[in-house]
């Protein structure tokens, strides 16, 4: 999730008053205010608008949407001037295939501004960027440069240059295992055999996308005037409109923006802010929204999103992302419109409620036991391979059928196999609290057999408890439920019960489980000082007799 | 009077004859009773105005580990001297090795005879400067260990010079504070002494024995209790917190008529993301938010495969989709569900196997879902979440913001706003803010919204408007509870669960 921050003086002097309406209506824009303090009002923007992600990206669309300047903004682009060229060579076909560029020129920068263009790409990187994997982004002073610049590909050990940061030249392998942003970033070019260079005519080089720039190129002052802009990556929409959301945003702090001649595909003039055309029903809006909207209206709200419509088309501006579908425009209006005048209304469907079998089932059960003084638990279905096995006497070659995380950031990395781990992990961390403790849990548990199984049980544990007791619970429960189960010497009994105090459980001919003594051994490892007996069984059998 | 005499317990009777006695200790002997009962049943006098009871705290000075050790063999300076006097001139070294003190006892011993003026330090030697009749006297020091224990109170000067002399050393003392308890019997206490309190005909419990025969109980006095005084707690039986609020969510959602849906909490991605038009390539799906499994799950209907990988590279009907390849295996990626928004996905499927009129209907989802997190006070790595989806080809925004205005009236929340939000899967989409009124700004509650075209038409089968809203849980939950800290809501502590409140909604 992605926040900027604006300076609340800023904001104040250029959109408005920061109080409770205003706090209202940036929030119905769909930018919900994270928080606001003396100095700054701090904006949550939803993936969907990487364009948001600048203080002047933002009050472009936000002045829009409190009506003040309405639809599509225009920019102007310059022709190149001479040299205004970027020449692309074939060696980056496998590394880092595209670069989109562009030049700004008449800039005036100030502290806030200088860090706005910092928090923008970094933000850009993070978001629409994926980390740099999909964009990388450099900004240069032009005055560092000389023009026309190569974009291409070169061994590591032959790229030698100072990286930011630093205060060696270093080659791009030394980079990728030195220094701090390589180390970070290394993984975006493991595998291959060249790496990318920006390089200007004098063969200095710029940058080694997406990793680090260089130190004598690198920095953006508040006496840098004009800037060369590179975006470069895997997929060129995404480079096409990353280039127009930052070349835009220079726009609006007053720079011009001037195009370039690249040989991307063919050659072409970048950047193009040309706008995107989709056709938009009212029919359809009025339907969705369920709004009775003229067609001005319609065209006034689109406006109000910072689209120009005419004729049931609409033209959007190229560096909005998130409208791939008549849909998308419908929600723009909606925005518009202001979710706070829709009337709400409840259709009339009839239709009757219906619980789901299993978890009325699981309720009776619970019914029940609560009944006779028992406490329920909620455990977690993940569990630690020490609570799972190792506690309840299983070794780790007895482990099968089971169910692993790959990347779990805590211990939990398995997958619940038993309910009667977190039982007896119940009893073993409450051993301070009065006794006798009487507790039952039903849920999923999950094993792997042939495929993937996941079925609901219930576990029922008494401390301190013995066999008779825990059959006790076990007949009062199957008398209640008005079912009739069997119990029957075990002959591979679980590795946490005492042989011979352990009962398999039939019902129906099917084995559903077990009931039985804890073995000391068990009480031990778990550090309880009470005799306990557990049971669990499969509900799955039970629910189909219901 | 009367009254108060037929409150009394038989053990109260039977300690009120040796009330004047000075030591509670005597009227335990006397009474035959020990001393906790005794102590409680004072207590219970005092309760009923017969005594006053006097506590009062006193500080005994007593003899420490090592003190006890010092008075059997004398204190380590003691016992330097005892080897000086024979030598009179000693190296350190020597003089250590002979005393057999510890270094730290000798560094002490030193410090305490040179300042008594008892010793000389000169080049690494001692030497003995006292007289013989310093010698033969005590110090201070250990005439007050003779004497312990002494009560703090008492000491005299001397006494209190050789406390904190004492007091600098190692466990030497022992302070320990003691409650001494007298009673003063009152003039009401006085009479009830005085009294006959032995009444026979008084009935103590009422048991089985008594109820055998009317004469048992006819015309006899009952003895009063005590109504106000504390009884031992209960503990019941009850269904864990978390579940009683889930059974009430449950219960909202079959009053407005929607049935339950009910499905697995392993997915595959194809079911988890892919269906809900989420690209491989979003944030969500790296290793770094979502629980992976080892093991991979294979979507059957190839015809279904097809649309959403055209759906995700070019877009259905209308929509531009993301544009990028889009990679069958990646989608049989198993991993724990992060949303129940994958079960309104399967059910969006299974009635696309319905005539198309028939593919209409409301329905809810209540479960836990799983997201890669380390647990604090506000993250968990399961969370419970419920999901409702509306289907029928005539609804529309507004009829989704009445069922949301209903459903989050139903579960108690009268004040609240919509706000435009970001899901990948709905569009419009809404953000449901609740007003907090101690804190006066308006708090993210749930978010809802209207089933893309790329969801539905892929999986529906049809454009028809699927309405679909969801909701955390455990934050109301702790709302609700004054929990602060998630991790209370699943730690199983069964003073808790015995203590806590019912959900009472």
């Amino acid at each position: 999730m992605a926040n900027i921050k604006i300076p609340r003086k800023q904001f104040e002097k250029e959109i408005g008053k920061l109080d409770e309406k205003m706090q209202g209506r940036i929030a119905l824009f769909g930018t919900p205010v994270e928080s606001l303090t003396d100095s700054d009002l701090e904006l949550e923007i939803f993936p969907n608008r990487p364009d948001l992600l600048s203080y002047h990206g933002f009050k472009r669309a936000f002045l829009a949407f409190l009506g003040k300047k309405t639809g599509l903004k225009d920019y102007k682009i310059h022709k190149p001037e001479k040299n205004y060229e970027v020449k692309i060579e074939s060696s980056v076909k496998d590394v880092r295939p595209y670069t989109l560029c562009a030049i700004i020129k008449g800039l005036r920068l100030d502290d806030d501004k200088i860090k706005e263009i910092i928090d923008i790409q970094e933000k850009l990187h993070s978001t629409i960027g994926r980390k740099r994997k999909k964009v990388a982004i450099g900004i240069y002073p032009l005055d560092k440069i000389k023009l026309p610049i190569t974009y291409k590909a070169l061994e590591p050990d032959k790229i030698k240059f100072l990286p930011l940061e630093s205060t060696r030249e270093m080659s791009g392998l030394e980079i990728l295992q030195r220094h701090p942003t390589g180390k970070e970033y290394a993984h975006l070019l493991s595998g291959k055999t060249k790496f990318p260079i920006f390089i200007d005519s004098d063969k200095k080089v710029l940058s080694m996308p997406p990793i680090i720039n260089s130190e004598n190129t690198g920095r953006v002052t508040d006496k840098t005037k004009e800037i060369f802009i590179e975006c470069s990556g895997h997929d060129f929409k995404t480079l096409e409109k990353c280039l127009n959301i930052l070349v835009t945003t220079f726009a609006e702090m007053g720079g011009s923006i001037y195009s370039m001649k690249i040989n991307l595909k063919e050659l072409r003039e970048s950047p193009s802010l040309k706008a995107t055309k989709k056709k938009i029903s009212l029919k359809d809006t009025n339907k969705i929204l369920g709004l009775d909207l003229s067609e001005k209206e319609l065209r006034q709200n689109l406006e109000k999103m910072g689209h120009n419509y005419s004729k049931g088309e609409v033209e959007i501006a190229s560096w909005r992302t998130d409208i791939l579908h008549e849909i998308d425009l419908i929600e723009d209006i909606a925005i518009a419109y202001g979710y706070e005048n829709f009337n709400p209304e409840i259709p009339k469907i009839s239709t009757i409620g219906e619980e789901d079998k299993k978890e009325t089932f699981k309720r009776k059960i619970s019914e029940i036991l609560t009944g006779i003084g028992f406490l329920e638990t909620s455990n977690f279905h993940l569990i630690s391979k020490e609570d799972q096995f190792k506690n309840m006497g299983v070794n780790e070659k007895q482990i099968k059928e089971t169910l692993e995380i790959l990347n779990s950031k805590t211990e939990n990395d398995f997958l619940r196999k038993n309910l009667s781990s977190y039982i007896m992990k119940t009893f073993s961390k409450n051993s301070d609290s009065e006794y006798p403790q009487k507790i039952f849990e039903t849920g999923r548990v999950f094993e792997e057999k042939e495929e993937i199984e996941e079925s609901e049980k219930l576990a029922i544990g008494i401390a301190p408890g013995n066999f008779t007791d825990i059959k006790q619970v076990l007949e009062y429960l199957t008398k209640a439920l008005d079912i009739k189960v069997e119990v029957k010497e075990m002959e591979e009994i679980p590795s946490h019960l005492i042989d011979g105090r352990v009962g398999e459980i039939i019902f129906n001919g099917n084995k559903i489980g077990h009931l039985g003594e804890v073995h000391p051994k068990i009480l031990k490892n778990w550090k309880i000082k009470m005799p306990v007996s557990i049971l669990e069984i499969d509900l799955g059998e039970l629910f189909q007799k219901y | 009077m009367d009254k108060i005499i037929q409150s009394l317990s038989p053990i109260e009777k039977k300690i009120i004859p040796y009330l004047e006695e000075k030591e509670i200790s005597r009227i335990c002997e006397k009474s035959n009773l020990d001393k906790t009962t005794v102590l409680r049943a004072l207590e219970y006098l005092q309760k009923k105005e017969i005594l006053k009871l006097n506590v009062k705290q006193k500080k005994i000075i007593d003899l420490g580990v090592n003190g006890i050790l010092y008075k059997r063999k004398e204190l380590p300076e003691r016992r330097l001297l005892n080897v000086l006097d024979s030598k009179r001139i000693l190296s350190l070294k020597d003089a250590q090795k002979e005393s057999k003190l510890s270094e730290d006892e000798f560094k002490v011993s030193i410090g305490v005879l040179k300042r008594k003026a008892l010793i000389e330090l000169k080049n690494g030697k001692i030497i003995l400067s006292a007289t013989k009749e310093e010698m033969s006297k005590k110090s201070l020091e250990e005439l007050f260990i003779e004497n312990l224990p002494i009560e703090q109170s008492e000491l005299t000067s001397e006494q209190n010079f050789a406390l904190k002399e004492l007091e600098r050393r190692k466990n030497i003392l022992e302070t320990k504070e003691i409650k001494k308890i007298s009673l003063e019997v009152t003039s009401l206490g006085k009479k009830i002494m005085n009294s006959e309190i032995e009444k026979k005909d008084m009935i103590e419990s009422l048991d089985q024995e008594i109820l055998k025969k009317d004469t048992n109980w006819k015309g006899k006095i009952f003895r009063r209790y005590d109504v106000t005084g504390n009884v031992p707690r209960l503990n019941g039986g009850k269904r864990h917190f978390v579940n009683q609020a889930l059974d009430y969510v449950r219960k909202i959602w079959l009053e407005m008529g929607f049935k339950e849906m009910e499905g697995k909490m392993i997915q595959s991605s194809f079911w988890n993301f892919d269906a809900l038009f989420t690209a491989q390539d979003h944030p969500v799906r790296e290793m770094q938010d979502t629980f992976f499994l080892n093991k991979t799950l294979e979507v059957q209907d190839k015809k279904l495969l097809k649309t959403i990988k055209e759906t995700h590279e070019k877009g259905v009907q209308g929509s531009e989709g993301w544009n990028y390849t889009w990679e069958e295996e990646e989608s049989k990626k198993s991993v724990l569900r992060t949303h129940t928004t994958c079960l309104s996905a399967h059910k969006l499927y299974e009635l696309s196997k319905l005539p198309q009129e028939k593919r209409v209907g409301k329905f809810f989802a209540l479960g836990k879902n799983f997201r890669n997190e380390t647990v604090d006070w506000s993250h968990g790595f399961e969370f419970y979440q419920t999901e409702g989806i509306v289907i029928d080809p005539e609804l529309n925004f507004r009829q989704l913001l009445g069922y949301l205005k209903q459903f989050y009236k139903q579960m108690g929340f009268e004040k609240i706003r919509f706000t435009p939000a970001y899901f990948p899967y709905t569009e419009p989409s809404v953000e449901v803010n609740v007003w907090h009124p101690e804190k006066k700004v308006w708090l993210e509650l749930g978010g809802a919204g209207i089933f893309r075209p790329e969801i539905t038409i892929p999986l529906l089968g049809v454009r028809t408007p699927v309405l679909a809203w969801g909701q955390g849980f455990d934050r109301i939950i702790m709302d609700y509870y004054k929990i602060k800290d998630l991790r209370e809501l699943y730690r199983n502590d069964l003073n808790q669960l015995r203590n806590i409140k019912h959900w009472m909604k």
